[in-house]
């Protein structure tokens, strides 16, 4: 119990709705404490590179697939494009577990309203009920998306920041990555491009993002919504950096291969394994009862 | 007797991208000249040319540069006219041995907590190669094919390492480096179009004129034009 309820218990008044902020003060004055910097760093970060650009049939979404804890990477192959509708999703940048959670949120919230309204989720209703929710909460979640999606009104891309502000663009990146993205993007975007010079921008501005920034790595994931509400959603669309090829050219020691027939055989009575692969372990011998 | 310490830079430039091409080296920076949030000069040149064989260009404290460029200019003259080799033969200041002793001064500098605030590029073309390399204010070397300062590290060095080749002509170096100029326009605040290329080959250095970056397409796509606040449309901005 926090000391506000139990004083607010003790007096018999209501107690405060909405969320608390208190703590967020105290956190900010254990940050300023010398040896501060020593402190573990808890949250898993995507530190990422996101983007969304718009094209003559729908929208295209991509991002990489890094997760980090500071500078360890948490997660190498993770997914930061989350569906939000069935002509909607979001690319998410910042802490991990808030982007993943929001976009789960809303998403509920547009079934919900889909059910109600009997009809297709606007971009616009999401975007809404994304930016209201993080305005609310001050910046504290910290979760920096790319929307993007297909609806009555055509394609759209909204960029929304962590503190609730909104921006509707024709192409926008987002996170750690998002300079070495957005330098590709203002090179190279135009106007009305059809579908295969879309998918070609993104993975390449993924692709400056994956090389030129440490927060970012791994693969590229491409989502592609169109305006006839079909969707294409292309887990590792590129892969850049297998490390299959490396692994298998290292020379291990023959004893972490074992492979059948390495120790010769000596003689006697040979036990094939059953075809079936079980054995008199995998059954239980019970005396039959019946003689 | 006490002594101040630079704490921060206050009349600044923005960054200096610079790639080697085949046959010299190739820099380009913006001659706005920035007070903080201020546009204080758009006519600054920050490249300058070393005996007409070294390009020096850099980003950061202005005055720092200023100070630095006369002392390479005075160890210039210096080993020009009162080494005992200049005697006998014409041993001109190498970019190489430039860049290590802006290595030195500016080591120094910094192990006393007074920095040179800058990142200076260094550029020549000397026995029949280029020479490309940058300093920063803590002493850090680094000599590559494509260098960019300041912003330009984040924006225009992915657009240089996705681009580069050896085999450059000088049109492609130049169209490449005027299009992360172009970018960086776009996305540095303290950035501006009006932008000099300099150039140095075995002929020696050319700096250019400031000239501005056509920006007859930048803004003009429709779907940057069209208001989206409207109600005509979603209603979302």
């Amino acid at each position: 119990m926090s000391m506000s309820q139990i004083h607010s218990s003790a007096a018999n008044v209501a107690e405060p709705s909405g969320f608390s902020f208190e703590n967020t003060l105290r956190n900010d004055m254990i940050l300023g404490l010398p040896g501060a910097s020593m402190l573990p760093q808890v949250t898993k970060k995507t530190g990422t590179t996101i983007v969304g650009v718009v094209y003559n049939n729908g929208v295209v979404l991509g991002a990489d697939t890094r997760a980090t804890s500071g500078s360890e990477v948490a997660e190498k192959n993770c997914e930061k494009i989350h569906y939000l509708s069935p002509n909607m999703y979001c690319c998410g940048a910042g802490t991990a577990a808030d982007t993943e959670k929001i976009t789960q949120l809303v998403a509920s919230q547009l079934e919900l309203l889909r059910m109600n309204t009997h009809s297709p989720s606007r971009v616009v209703t999401a975007c809404t009920l994304l930016k209201r929710r993080l305005f609310r909460f001050q910046g504290h979640i910290s979760a920096a998306l790319v929307l993007g999606g297909c609806d009555i009104n055509g394609p759209c891309i909204y960029q929304i920041a962590p503190h609730g502000s909104t921006a509707k663009l024709s192409y926008t990146t987002m996170g750690s990555g998002s300079l070495a993205a957005m330098a590709v993007m203002e090179s190279s975007w135009k106007e009305d491009m059809t579908e295969e010079e879309a998918v070609k921008l993104v993975q390449r501005s993924i692709g400056a993002g994956i090389f030129n920034d440490l927060g970012s790595g791994s693969n590229c994931d491409v989502c592609v919504i169109r305006t006839d509400s079909t969707v294409s959603y292309r887990r590792n669309d590129v892969r850049p950096n297998e490390i299959g090829p490396l692994r298998d050219a290292v020379n291990r020691s023959a004893v972490l291969n074992m492979i059948p027939g390495l120790t010769p055989l000596k003689g006697g009575p040979v036990r094939v394994p059953h075809p079936a692969k079980v054995s008199l372990a995998d059954v239980d011998v019970v005396m039959s009862t019946s003689s | 007797m006490s002594k101040q310490h630079t704490t921060r830079p206050i009349t600044t430039g923005t960054s200096v991208v610079g790639l080697v091409y085949d046959g010299g080296v190739l820099l380009a920076a913006d001659t706005l000249l920035s007070y903080g949030s201020m546009a204080k000069s758009f006519n600054t040149p920050r490249m300058v040319s070393i005996d007409e064989r070294i390009l020096l260009g850099a980003s950061g404290e202005y005055s720092d540069f200023q100070e630095v460029v006369q002392k390479v200019k005075a160890l210039a003259l210096e080993q020009k006219t009162q080494s005992m080799e200049s005697l006998y033969e014409d041993r001109p200041l190498s970019a190489k041995s430039l860049w290590n002793y802006l290595r030195a001064v500016m080591y120094q500098k910094r192990s006393k907590f007074n920095p040179f605030w800058n990142d200076v590029v260094v550029a020549g073309y000397e026995n029949g190669s280029s020479f490309l390399g940058v300093v920063d204010k803590l002493g850090t070397t680094l000599q590559e094919n494509c260098v960019a300062t300041g912003f330009g590290a984040y924006l225009a060095m992915p657009l240089l390492r996705e681009q580069y080749r050896p085999d450059l002509s000088e049109g492609e170096a130049r169209a490449l480096l005027e299009d992360c100029m172009k970018v960086l326009f776009y996305r540095d605040c303290r950035a501006s179009a009006r932008i000099q290329l300099a150039k140095v080959t075995a002929d020696g250095c050319i700096i250019s004129e400031p000239y501005e970056l056509d920006q007859s397409t930048g803004w003009n796509a429709p779907s940057m034009i069209r208001p989206v606040g409207d109600l005509d449309g979603d209603g979302g901005w």
